[in-house]
């Protein structure tokens, strides 16, 4: 039998407390396995959804984590919450090594990490009342908190700007906005010292966003929570968090303090990310400002990822190196500190608008030059 | 100037329900040009996507009452029988949906898809309108497209799937396009990709589009004019430019404000609209948005927003009862400071 992990004592929560690490990841690694074959099932491959991640949060701390559909974001935080056990790799928290403990020894941390998922309307049980809903965690966790439980989800409904008489009330009563507050006040009812957001505004309306963002931001400040914040809409997460990690299938390309990465990108990639957000620009000057990267195709498959770095099969700056050796995640010199970058010819650190623009889908370069050769012959 | 391509004048569209009846559409006109790219915006529920399932006659008419006129081209389309409304359907007017996966049917090729409609309206022989499909295929960006025309839409990503919609959509050359949704369920590096391609295409094809979303990024990236829609009714009109800086309704200013960009100030906290959208079963009485404007108090006469129901969005007059100095001093000097 393994020892049961037992947690350092509480800290009081101050801003003495900042900076110190809450949760380590070193290497986390998890493969799906693919099955296949008849009569026989075997495993015919790997879905290697993520592939060695290193990452840290400190207590306190709001960390970003982008990318598009496929790249691991989502598993990653299922990790992290063990809802899924690693295939290799190791998850820290705390000091303590929770990668591979048992359901026992999971108990005491189980409290300390909440989530909260994307759609408000699977994540609720709609048999339940509100009041059971939040107050579940608690009855779990056998947690008698001074006054009762029902005091404390009233407290909990106010804190998250429900009405607390809503108290008996069923889920499907609410708007979509309304239920993912039901869900922030479910993760918070233990007093969690790190919550893992998967996609929290996601599926809501833009007007709704905002509260629940501003809510979240609320609650972090307010309580010191740690957040890992998943999403794939680029302008929330850098509204939410101070550094921001992003992943390409499976692997963290580049890794910083929210200005670094959002100004001062490094990898083709990032680049590629950025330029393609749509943005309403609100001055009156045209916008010749941001520069314009298109990509061919979609991402390719987990199952068989490129060898060495993964977006090379998509990158314009591809060479031999890049298909023999996986670039390292390190600061590359231009870096500031703590930013990290995976690749062997990384791009200048800026966003602006280059001489010519990056245009890899064929379909697109096509049009467009046929567009501006029937302009050159108009005049 | 000629007749615009597409005339909506003062459309109600109503549904019965088990509750009562729905409100969808309310007092709806605007128009669309050739060549030219109507963006409507606005949340779940504002109504944009019944208006144009009505334009194509696709509503249930057991259920739906629509009153007002559509006009294509002069061609009265609320009144137009099924089998004129089937001629029109992907050849004159075709539909570029948000889930390329439920659209395509699983059991025939892409190909075979794409190639229908071209054979229906243009009387093409099989082969023929194969070939047809085969280009269109490799002008929207499918690799080795004679090869991947054989293939069925499972055997697709997200990205061609889409792609292959666009195909179809443009292979009769239709004179309106309405896109509902078209880049929602892609990633943003493949969003990128089809925005643009939907523009490159549009300068060949000189449709006119109508393309609706919730994204004011998108909007701002695609439309040549915006129409911003709330509970049913335009509540702002104007060229894009206009409406996007220099707003002159409180849900614009809302939406606008609600919103964080990759430029904005960080350390200031998104000013979200209050409320939610209320339930067209049983509006708000007067104007819509009072019930989550946070400026209904400023206009003249005390309860006017709660009873008197403000005119019309034209593409002068946002639909609000604030005067038009009251608009103007309110986004200079209250929200584009804010805007960072």
């Amino acid at each position: 039998m393994k020892e049961d992990l037992v947690l350092p004592a509480q800290r009081t929560q101050g801003p003495g407390t900042d900076g110190e690490r809450l949760l380590e990841v070193k290497g986390l690694t998890k493969h799906f396995p693919v099955k296949g074959g008849f009569p026989i099932r075997r495993t015919v491959g790997q879905v290697q959804a993520v592939d060695g991640i290193d990452l840290t949060v400190h207590t306190g701390e709001s960390f970003g984590l982008v990318g598009e559909s496929g790249c691991g974001k989502s598993t990653t935080g299922r990790l992290i919450t063990r809802l899924m056990e690693p295939t290799a790799g190791t998850v820290t928290y705390r000091g303590r090594d929770i990668s591979h403990a048992s359901r026992k020894q999971l108990a005491p941390i189980r409290s300390e990490i909440q989530m909260i998922f994307q759609d408000p309307y699977s994540s609720l049980n709609p048999r339940q009342t509100v009041g059971s809903i939040i107050s579940g965690p608690m009855e779990i966790n056998g947690i008698d908190p001074q006054g009762g439980r029902e005091k404390r989800v009233r407290e909990l409904l106010e804190i998250v700007g429900l009405n607390p008489e809503h108290y008996n009330r069923f889920p499907h009563e609410f708007s979509g906005g309304q239920r993912q507050r039901i869900g922030v006040a479910r993760a918070l009812a233990l007093e969690p010292k790190l919550i893992v957001a998967d996609e929290p505004v996601s599926a809501l309306d833009v007007s709704i966003q905002a509260q629940v963002v501003n809510l979240l931001q609320q609650v972090q400040n307010d309580l010191g929570i740690a957040f890992l914040f998943i999403a794939h809409d680029l302008a929330i997460v850098r509204h939410f968090s101070q550094r921001v990690a992003v992943m390409y299938l499976g692997k963290i390309i580049e890794v910083g303090d929210r200005d670094s990465i959002y100004t001062r990108p490094r990898h083709p990639y990032t680049h590629a990310l950025l330029s393609a957000v749509p943005e309403v620009s609100l001055t009156d000057e045209e916008t010749g400002g941001r520069e314009r990267i298109r990509l061919a195709g979609d991402v390719p498959s987990p199952i068989s990822p490129p060898s060495g770095c993964r977006f090379r099969t998509r990158c314009w700056k591809a060479r031999d190196q890049c298909a023999t050796e996986e670039p390292a995640l390190v600061r590359i010199s231009g870096n500031h500190e703590g930013h990290l970058t995976a690749c062997h010819f990384p791009e200048e650190p800026t966003t602006e608008g280059r001489q010519e623009d990056i245009v890899l889908d064929p379909a697109l370069a096509a049009l467009e030059e046929a567009a501006s050769d029937d302009g050159e012959e108009r005049a | 100037m000629s007749t615009p391509l597409l005339s909506v004048r003062d459309l109600h569209v109503s549904f019965k329900t088990e509750d009562g009846v729905v409100r969808a559409v309310d007092r709806l006109s605007f128009d669309l040009d050739r060549g030219r790219t109507l963006g409507i915006v606005g949340e779940s529920g504002s109504g944009k996507s019944v208006t144009n399932l009505t334009v194509l006659g696709l509503h249930n008419p057991m259920f739906t009452t629509v009153e007002g006129e559509i006009l294509l081209d002069g061609q009265e389309l609320t009144t137009a029988r099924e089998s004129e409304l089937e001629k029109l359907r992907g050849n004159k007017v075709a539909m570029i949906f948000q889930d390329p996966l439920t659209a395509l049917s699983p059991y025939y090729t892409v190909g075979r898809q794409i190639a229908e409609p071209y054979m229906k309206h243009n009387g093409a022989t099989k082969k023929d309108a194969w070939e047809r499909a085969v280009e269109m295929l490799g002008k929207v960006g499918i690799p080795n497209p004679r090869q991947r025309a054989k293939d069925y839409p499972h055997q697709f990503s997200g990205g061609m799937r889409q792609r292959a919609m666009i195909a179809m959509a443009l292979i009769c050359d239709p004179d309106l396009l309405i896109a509902d949704e078209p880049t929602t369920a892609l990633d943003v590096t493949v969003q990128a990709q089809i925005l643009d391609l939907l523009k490159d295409l549009q300068r060949e094809f000189g449709s006119g589009i109508i393309f609706i979303t919730h994204d004011l990024g998108v909007i701002a990236d695609m439309a040549d004019d915006i129409m911003v829609m709330y509970a049913g009714s335009a509540v702002e009109r104007g060229t894009t430019a206009q409406v996007l800086r220099s707003p002159r309704h409180p849900y614009t200013w809302g939406l606008l404000n609600s919103m964080p960009r990759l430029d904005s100030d960080t350390g200031v906290r998104l000013s979200p609209i209050l409320g939610t959208p209320p339930s067209l079963l049983t509006p708000p009485s007067g104007c819509r948005f009072h019930p989550r404007c946070a400026f209904a108090d400023r206009v003249a006469g005390a309860g006017r927003c709660t009873t008197e129901r403000p005119p019309p969005a034209t593409d002068r007059a946002s639909a609000c009862h604030l005067t038009a100095d009251q608009k103007r001093t309110i986004f200079i000097e209250e929200i584009k400071p804010r805007l960072g």
